[in-house]
């Protein structure tokens, strides 16, 4: 298995590390993939839901980054302005593929009405939840796929990869109220598809 | 929601909040107010314990690391090579 030979501790702190990134340093940039590659390969993946298109943006993203270091103005987080650029490139990836394709299953945007909940089964505490069970956690990954590329990104970025609530509308380049208002439908969304898979679940159980 | 007790149109009001209320965003007033509402509203009460639920299973999910593979050929595109080793 490849791996890199990378001493994160050669740079002091960020600081460091984003200074030698301007120098155009080559080994701060092998650093900042080291420290962060793994964080926007998961969010890249999870927003457009394919390994091959996930490392193309994540190609994208990182090269994009190391050559344009200099608008890094420092109000942010390295790690929040790399999510930034990930994101970009990957809602980029789906607005294409979008166009190339006219997809009848295309999320449509939701109206009020949508989001008034319909399952109302307690299904909050089950009997053996304490392990993920791999089915559910596909059923989760596809609940995620199923949102609307805006949600889905405002949701993985703050409930998947536990960005605070500022660093994921900065990285999305919207208001926090903005994100909470996408993050609110991207939840009430997933939580009735995980509410038909589990209260099923439940129901053939207790058959 | 349905078959409620109590005002359809309350449970309308609190949903939007709901979010803010399980992030332990929300003031204190409003607090009380959706948790006065959900003491007598199950219905209100399920949808709140579920979405609770529904972002602490999110949370749980295992991190989704770089394969070695894709890191060699990011390497490899940015003309990095020289920092992989093959273990």
């Amino acid at each position: 298995m490849p791996g890199l030979t990378i001493d994160l501790n050669i740079y002091a702190d960020e600081e460091a590390l984003i200074e030698a990134l301007k120098r155009g340093e080559k080994y701060a940039c092998a650093c900042m993939i080291k420290h962060h590659g793994s964080q926007m390969y998961a969010v890249a993946l999870r927003i457009v839901g394919d390994a091959d298109e996930a490392e193309e943006v994540v190609q994208e993203a990182f090269i994009s980054a190391c050559s344009k270091m200099d608008s890094f103005e420092g109000r942010s987080k390295l790690s929040t302005w790399l999510y930034r650029i990930t994101t970009n490139a990957a809602l980029m990836r789906l607005r294409k593929r979008r166009e190339d394709t006219v997809s009848l299953d295309e999320p449509q945007v939701m109206d009020e009405g949508d989001l008034l909940p319909r399952q109302l089964g307690d299904w909050s505490v089950e009997p053996g939840q304490q392990a993920l069970s791999s089915e559910l956690r596909q059923v989760m990954e596809q609940a995620v796929q199923e949102l609307p590329p805006s949600l889905r990104a405002a949701f993985v970025l703050r409930n998947v990869q536990g960005l605070s609530t500022q660093e994921a509308a900065e990285a999305l380049d919207i208001t926090e109220t903005a994100l909470k208002v996408r993050l609110h439908r991207a939840r009430l969304q997933l939580r009735e598809r995980l509410a038909d898979y589990l209260v099923e679940q439940r129901e053939e159980v207790t058959a | 929601m349905s078959e409620h007790s109590h005002k359809h149109g309350e449970c309308r009001e609190l949903l939007k909040d709901l979010s803010d209320y399980v992030d332990g965003d929300l003031d204190e007033t409003l607090c009380l107010e959706i948790e006065q509402h959900m003491a007598e509203c199950d219905n209100c009460r399920v949808v709140v314990d579920t979405l609770r639920r529904t972002v602490d299973l999110y949370h749980t999910l295992p991190p989704e690391p770089m394969p070695g593979e894709v890191e060699a050929r990011l390497l490899r595109r940015l003309e990095l090579s020289e920092y992989l080793i093959v273990q």
